[in-house]
């Protein structure tokens, strides 16, 4: 299960959108809780620099991604996922996606994006401890309002 | 120096986000951290020896692939190490 704000929910599919036809992608900050999930409190976007097939590939460079992880830090937060778009392909993860998956419980956000717009988001959680058991595992995406957000601290949820 | 170490990684260094290690080189450094915490070594190293080419590691503000000594570099104790595995993809295997 990864739980995102309603807010961050649409930012991230709008950005899919302002990219079309290429992918975008960006990085999910927030705290993984054991027996809950991923709960995400930040999206930070990052640049594709796959720049010579953008439509159907995207990359963050390595530098984007030290500068996001002290900024988590300095936050108090963990990276704990990813999200991209696929311009005209499902929302569902490819095998580059899966080869290209290195971060072990964290979740991949991807969004379809068809003719520009933004239509199915799916999460998938990647699963295992190492490059030879590692699996992509369908996971419910809790998009929660304001509302939903204050009765989970009021909860000591979140 | 202080080594920060990404989410995925952290259950083998008991959950925490920075260890302090000791070590003349980044070479060094990593191997003293794969001593001090084993299970990190199958996820850093292929079974050369070499470091995984997904892992990305970074002197400061420098990919040690980059620099003139590469893995051999000097590390000074108040250096940072970041180790951070790629992230890429896309939504189908053709180019």
């Amino acid at each position: 299960m990864i739980y995102i704000s309603e807010e961050d929910f649409r930012a991230l599919r709008a950005h899919g959108e302002e990219t079309y036809p290429h992918e975008c992608c960006g990085v999910l900050l927030g705290k993984s809780e054991p027996g809950v999930g991923n709960r995400v409190s930040l999206i930070v976007r990052a640049g594709n620099t796959r720049t010579d097939s953008a439509h159907n590939r995207y990359n963050i460079a390595p530098q984007e991604l030290v500068k996001i992880q002290r900024q988590a830090r300095g936050l108090g937060f963990d990276i704990v996922g990813f999200y991209h778009s696929h311009p005209d392909h499902p929302a569902q993860w490819s095998q580059t996606d899966f080869a290209e998956a290195h971060w072990m419980g964290c979740s991949y956000i991807i969004t379809s994006v068809e003719k520009g717009k933004a239509v199915l988001t799916n999460s998938f959680l990647l699963t295992g401890t190492s490059e030879e058991n590692k699996a992509f595992e369908d996971e419910d995406v809790v998009v929660e309002t304001p509302q939903q957000e204050l009765i989970s601290k009021e909860r000591g949820e979140a | 120096m202080k080594i920060h170490i990404p989410t995925p990684l952290r259950s083998y260094t008991g959950g925490k986000e920075t260890v302090e290690v000791g070590g003349a080189t980044v070479a060094a450094t990593l191997d003293q951290l794969a001593t001090s915490y084993p299970e990190l070594r199958n996820h850093l190293f292929t079974a050369e020896g070499k470091l995984r080419s997904f892992v990305n590691v970074y002197l400061n503000d420098d990919d040690v692939r980059y620099l003139p000594n590469k893995e051999e570099t000097l590390a000074a104790e108040n250096d940072e190490l970041t180790i951070i595995p790629s992230i890429a993809g896309g939504c189908c295997c053709n180019l």
